[in-house]
């Protein structure tokens, strides 16, 4: 018998779901006897069994292969022989080499690692159920998040658990050069992608029609993530496209009746990796994946990790979601063969594809109660957290009134049932000893580093030793963020604008979610169903009074707003701070590798002097995230001729871009009209508007 | 008013399938059989064609739903009749009637919907008129009539149309004149030297093969319909027939056509095999689809009657390796007259068809059974498919020919399998349309549509519609698991013709006949989507017209209509068919 547990703290829409612990069962029979259980999959009817030579055999022979290679030969002058063995090159390099022998050892080894490192692993059998199904019916695409590199072989592992076929996941390539590790991935279903792929044609074609090949055939269900890589901020990143068009494309072109997405929400109570990723995002190098690496992380082995969530989602249909958005024929014309730019129509429907996946991930994931606690952790001032220390008292009621409100925005809470409020406080903090400790009715900021040095730190190192601490935070307020967005920009809107009007708020609204779309999941072309959403969560809660044409701001609402606003504040300080940088500190050129540790520089300072309260805009991520929407808002170009990604500034737009968001030239209320559709391309007419 | 040679409506069925004494029924021993003399299974026992049914369909011999017996006369509008073209057409002693049998028997084609309602009983638009011209110059007259009394004017051929043609347009108010070419059906010349025959349009395709058989000569020309179809309608239609790898498709059997239109006689002034004067005016009356005028005399190609024909079949282990075999023959361009292959469902039904006792069903089926459970047991019968093969031509090419193609086959996984069932696949060509009456009676309906595409397309198109089907299927409500098949029926250089076969069980549906076109709509769009053409010989009728403008581009459609415009301004050939 396995224990269950029902889901208590989940509002309603969810109720009935059923988590199962599969470590429980584990913990009571052998490691060995499971890993070699007996396995027999169900698996997608149509699928031909193809062994991984089969597969690469038929990559290479591909016609669509043969032309490009023609084609690159032509090109390059060299010959199509050379240019095929160079594909066989890449081919041996990239492909997978799924064995039953491997899946049995990692799933003994990790029935080892994770009966340590959590005290559950709860997967929700209905989504497996749905899963075992689908993978019946179509070729199905695995899409996890990826918050850990725990996380890298759990689908599978679960899979193999439940007779499901065990799928072959996209990896990246660092992973394949770990020595035996690397080999022991690759025949657990691991196939690897270079990082920087950029124009190399001979290589997107490969990976392409490998890719295309393994969904076309269905002979293994295809794990990816579509946030292209783990998240260093635990918040959800932007979909990657390049994955997602060569998964669909079969569909498009017909080749297959339907492709079946499953999203699946995988998170942690805390993170393995916690105080690493916060010191990547302050610009401490990544140590390289590597096998004594691995070696050296198992340290790790010896603390509690709490419980880690697999939440399989919904199985989806592909032809379903595309039904009435795209035209398939205009592949008609063309051998499919042939490589063919894929119409406007068809580009824009993968990208929505791609971030509704992305909001389903988020909206399955668990929120435990200590991304409620670093919400409010990081609203208390900084010196309350480093040296007075936070009242526990304080924190404990305010987290049990987010943890309301995070119910009324339906949010998926994992707040242990059947356990006194106090005790899930201390325990949390107890399993988070290395960033808070609790220490006579106070909650302090644990910083890292070595106080008992001998050289004394200097203010620039305090900054930095602090902000690794506050990052950490962060980070798992990041888990909690998806569900309050989207009120949460209402609220800020409201805050900024003084505005009771609702085609106002609404324009200042698509404002903030156009500049924010890099840092937050917003799925393209649904603004106003966004501003519904919260117009509707922040009603339920009592925070406003809709009306046909106003939104009232409520006596009882002003603690939810302010909470909402002081929750996107360090977003709305970092992103003001960096386009003050871009209009007076900075060249009208610059590189990334310029740009980001001038901005650190700048911050710094403003911190030390009193003048900027936040840490985040240390982190290289929210930096990248400025950079990537001035890209968007057109303020920004890359020059495309430069070898070392130059970034040239149009400093006006910038500065127009920073006096909307903290409003300085609209002292006078905005009237903001017509303006529903403010474009991205061109919210230069916004500023005629605001006037 | 009176009666020119009824006899054909008197043979054939009002509201079903082909004559009146052949079709499928349940005996009182609760077995099928075929009733009649007229088809080689005629008269026998077909044992397993119940289970087939009651497996297949979920139906049940206790849920009946029989058709009406007969018309109700009461149940028929009045007609509209234009007092004034009656009259002079009275004085040119063409003979015509009012009558509401007549006007019924040519309202309509075979599609579902029209067959179901009549079968209830339902009768909507029919023509207010029928004509029997029996020449040429009597459908001049006809149509100069036409159209100064303005007139709407309907061709009829064989009526076996798939497509809607033949409905008469609900919005059309003038009198609806219907022009049944069934007595213009003579051979009037054959030229031996240049081996061409020139007949009358309204000539039945059995007809004309028996007739130029009487003089040792064919055309070749066998669509599946060829028992009832006209010449007239495979040149409006652009029809195919079986044997074209042979004798060639509808258009390029064709040497000559005259054709009456509003504005006049439409022919070529000579009888050139091929010519370069500008666009090949044919090609704007074949397909036409009736709506620019009568075809009334055709000048056809005649071939020598082949000294030797020859069935065979051939086994593949499942559907891609036959059609990787069609496609590798029809590279190898050594396909034989006829070569067809059934996908697995079909080949089951097939199995179920077989007769109780027969010499020529010498149970190869069951032969065949053994031999793959024993022999060859690699082969999974729920996933072979068969191939059936004609062979024509003198004995020794036959023999050779016959020899390539199994070599072929063989390469994909073929065994070969026998004269008896590829001969049986092709007599169930013509009575598997009588079955649809059976499946009417017991709740089930159903109906075929093809397509063509390219070659890579054809494993792509026949899974993703057979899918699609079941999909719809399920989402509009229908409480069982449809009948959801397809063949290739025919071999291009650069594709193939399939055809579909999709029937369900519409027991607890309110309205069966609008799902079922629900359906067969969204696997018109799902061929359509997945580069599949909109007709490779049905046409386009009113079925499918909404297709039309994406299919051939809205310049493509300004063309067509312009042709329309200047041809019959007043619209007299208002079928209102294509455009």
């Amino acid at each position: 018998m396995t224990s269950t547990y029902k889901d208590s703290g989940t509002a309603s829409l969810n109720d009935d779901e059923e988590f199962t612990d599969i470590l429980e069962e584990r913990r009571r029979n052998t490691d060995l006897g499971y890993a070699l259980r007996t396995f027999n999959p169900q698996p997608y009817k149509g699928a031909p069994s193809c062994s991984t030579s089969d597969l690469n055999k038929a990559v290479l022979e591909s016609q669509y292969l043969r032309y490009i290679a023609k084609e690159i030969a032509l090109e390059t002058g060299s010959s199509v022989e050379k240019v095929r063995q160079e594909a066989r090159g890449i081919l041996e390099e990239m492909s997978h080499n799924l064995q039953l022998g491997f899946i049995r050892l990692m799933a003994y080894t990790f029935n080892k690692v994770f009966k340590r490192l959590f005290r559950s692993i709860y997967v929700n059998m209905e989504g497996l159920n749905m899963l075992q199904q689908a993978i019946q019916e179509s070729p199905v695409i695995l899409m996890p998040n990826h918050r850990s590199y725990v996380d890298f072989l759990i689908v599978s592992f679960v899979l193999f658990t439940y007779d499901i076929p065990i799928p072959v996941i996209a990896a990246g390539i660092p992973l394949a050069s770990m020595k035996v590790v690397g080999e022991i991935l690759r025949r657990s279903g691991a196939f690897f992608i270079r990082r920087a792929i950029g124009s190399d044609k001979l290589y997107w074609a490969v990976l392409s029609e490998y890719v295309r090949t393994i969904v076309r055939t269905g002979c293994a269900p295809l794990e990816f993530y579509v946030e292209g890589f783990r998240s260093r901020t635990l918040k959800s990143v932007v979909p990657k496209l390049g994955m997602m068009d060569m998964v669909l494309e079969p569909y498009f072109k017909g080749e297959v009746f339907d492709i079946t997405l499953v999203p699946i929400s995988i998170s942690y109570d805390r993170v393995v990796e916690e105080s690493l990723l916060a010191l990547e995002l302050l610009g401490v190098p990544k140590p390289k994946e590597s096998t004594t690496g691995l070696f050296k992380a198992s340290r790790v082995l010896q603390e509690d990790y709490g419980c880690m969530h697999v939440n399989f989602g919904r199985p989806l249909s592909v032809r379903q979601l595309c039904e009435g958005k795209i035209n398939r024929s205009e592949y008609n014309l063309i051998p499919r063969d042939l490589p063919q730019r894929p119409s406007t129509e068809i580009q824009d429907c993968v990208n929505w594809l791609a971030h509704l996946i992305v909001r389903t991930q988020e909206e399955g994931a668990l929120i435990s109660p200590w991304s409620l606690m670093a919400c409010l952790l990081l609203q208390a001032p900084i010196t309350t957290l480093t040296e007075e220390g936070l009242q526990w008292h304080g924190l404990t009621e305010k987290t049990l009134w987010l943890r309301k409100l995070v119910l009324d925005f339906r949010g998926r809470l994992n707040w242990p049932a059947h356990t006194p409020d106090s005790d899930v406080m201390s325990s949390t903090v107890a399993l988070h000893h290395s960033i808070v400790h609790h220490k006579a009715g106070r909650v302090y900021l644990v910083q890292d580093g070595n106080p008992a040095s001998q050289d004394p730190l200097s203010p620039e190192e305090k900054v930095m030793r602090t902000a690794a601490a506050v990052l950490m935070l962060v980070s798992y307020r990041n888990q909690a963020l998806h569900v309050f967005v989207r009120p949460g920009i209402l609220a800020t809107a409201i805050h900024i604008t003084k505005s009771t009007q609702k085609d106002e708020l609404f324009s200042f609204f698509c404002f903030l979610r156009d500049v924010f779309s890099s840092e937050f999941i917003f799925i393209p072309g649904r603004a106003s169903q966004d501003f519904d959403e919260a117009c509707s969560l922040l009603q339920k809660c009592g925070a406003v009074y809709i009306s046909q044409q106003e939104v009232t701001v409520l006596e009882t609402g002003l603690e939810v707003l302010s909470f909402l606003q002081k929750l996107l504040q360090p977003f709305l300080e970092s992103y003001q701070l960096i386009f003050r940088y871009l209009c007076e500190n900075g060249a009208h050129v610059f590189t990334e590798k310029q740009f980001l540790p001038a901005v650190r520089n700048l911050a710094t300072k403003l911190i030390l002097s009193g003048d900027l309260h936040t840490f985040e805009v240390l982190s290289s991520d929210t930096q990248k995230n400025v950079l990537s929407a001035l890209r968007r808002l057109e303020a920004v170009t890359k020059l495309r001729a430069s070898q070392q990604n130059e970034y040239k500034v149009n400093k006006a737009a910038v500065r127009r871009t920073g006096d909307i968001l903290c409003k300085i030239i609209c002292d006078i209320p905005v009237k903001i009209k017509l303006l529903f559709c403010v474009r991205l391309e061109n919210f230069d007419l916004f500023l005629p508007c605001c006037l | 008013t009176f009666k020119s040679n009824p006899k054909k409506q008197e043979i054939m069925k009002w509201n079903g399938w082909g004559y009146s004494d052949s079709k499928f029924l349940y005996n009182k021993k609760g077995q099928a059989e075929f009733t009649g003399k007229r088809y080689r299974l005629s008269g026998m026992i077909i044992p397993g064609l119940r289970e087939w049914m009651e497996s297949t369909f979920s139906a049940n011999l206790q849920h009946k739903t029989p058709a009406a017996p007969i018309l109700n006369s009461s149940a028929v509008q009045p007609p509209t009749l234009n007092e004034a073209f009656l009259k002079e057409l009275k004085s040119t002693g063409i003979p015509f009637s009012h009558d509401a049998e007549d006007r019924v028997f040519r309202s309509h084609g075979h599609c579902l919907h029209e067959i179901f309602a009549l079968r209830e009983g339902k009768i909507g638009r029919v023509p207010d008129l029928v004509v029997w011209p029996n020449c040429h110059n009597d459908v001049v007259k006809i149509v100069e009539l036409a159209c100064k009394h303005n007139v709407c004017l309907i061709p009829y051929g064989g009526g076996t149309s798939v497509s809607s043609a033949l409905e008469c347009p609900p919005e059309e108010t003038r009198s609806i004149v219907s022009l049944d070419t069934s007595q213009m059906n003579r051979i009037l010349w054959i030229d031996e030297k240049n081996l061409t025959a020139h007949v009358e349009a309204g000539i039945v395709g059995q007809d004309l093969e028996r007739l130029l058989n009487e003089s040792g000569y064919c055309t070749g020309h066998e669509p599946d319909s060829m028992e009832f179809s006209s010449l007239g309608g495979w040149v409006a239609t652009r029809a195919s027939g079986m044997k074209k790898n042979i004798y060639g498709n509808i258009e390029d059997l064709v040497v000559h056509i005259k054709m009456v239109t509003p504005r006049g006689v439409i022919e070529k002034s000579c009888q050139g095999p091929r010519m370069s004067t500008g666009p090949d005016v044919h090609h704007f009356i074949m397909g036409s689809e009736g709506t620019l005028g009568v075809v009334t005399e055709v000048t056809m190609k005649i071939r020598p009657m082949p000294e030797y024909q020859k069935y065979g079949s051939v086994v593949f282990p499942n559907f891609e390796m036959g059609v990787a075999c069609l496609r590798e023959v029809a590279r190898q361009r050594c396909a034989p007259a006829s070569i067809r292959l059934m996908d697995n469902e079909q080949f089951k039904f097939g199995h179920a068809l077989k007769p109780q006792v027969s010499s020529i069903f010498t149970s190869f089926l069951d032969g065949l059974k053994k031999f793959y459970i024993t022999k060859f047991k690699g082969f999974d019968p729920n996933r072979l498919c068969v191939a059936t093969l004609l062979f024509e031509g003198d004995r020794e090419k036959v023999l050779q020919h016959e020899k390539q193609v199994y070599d072929i086959a063989a390469k994909f996984g073929g065994l070969a399998a026998g004269e008896d069932n590829g001969q049986r696949g092709y007599m169930l060509t013509f009575v598997i349309a009588y079955l649809r009456d059976l499946g009417m009676d017991y709740y089930v309906i159903g109906e075929s549509f093809e397509t063509s595409m390219p070659w890579d397309r054809v494993l792509d198109i026949c899974r993703n519609v057979k899918a699609r089907i079941v999909r719809e299927c399920k989402d509009k409500g229908v409480q069982f698991p449809p009948l959801s098949t397809c063949r290739v029926t025919q071999t291009y250089d650069a594709g193939a013709c399939v055809y579909f076969y999709f029937a369900f069980n519409y027991r607890g549906l309110s309205d069966p006949v609008h799902v079922y076109e629900q359906v067969e709509h969204a696997a018109r769009e799902e061929i359509l989507a997945n580069g599949g053409s909109l007709s490779h010989h049905h046409g386009v009728g009113k079925l499918r017209k909404e297709w039309m403008r994406e299919s051939i581009s809205s310049v493509g459609m300004g063309m067509l209509k312009s042709v329309k415009d200047y041809v019959d301004p007043n619209n007299i050939f208002g079928n209102r068919n294509l455009l």
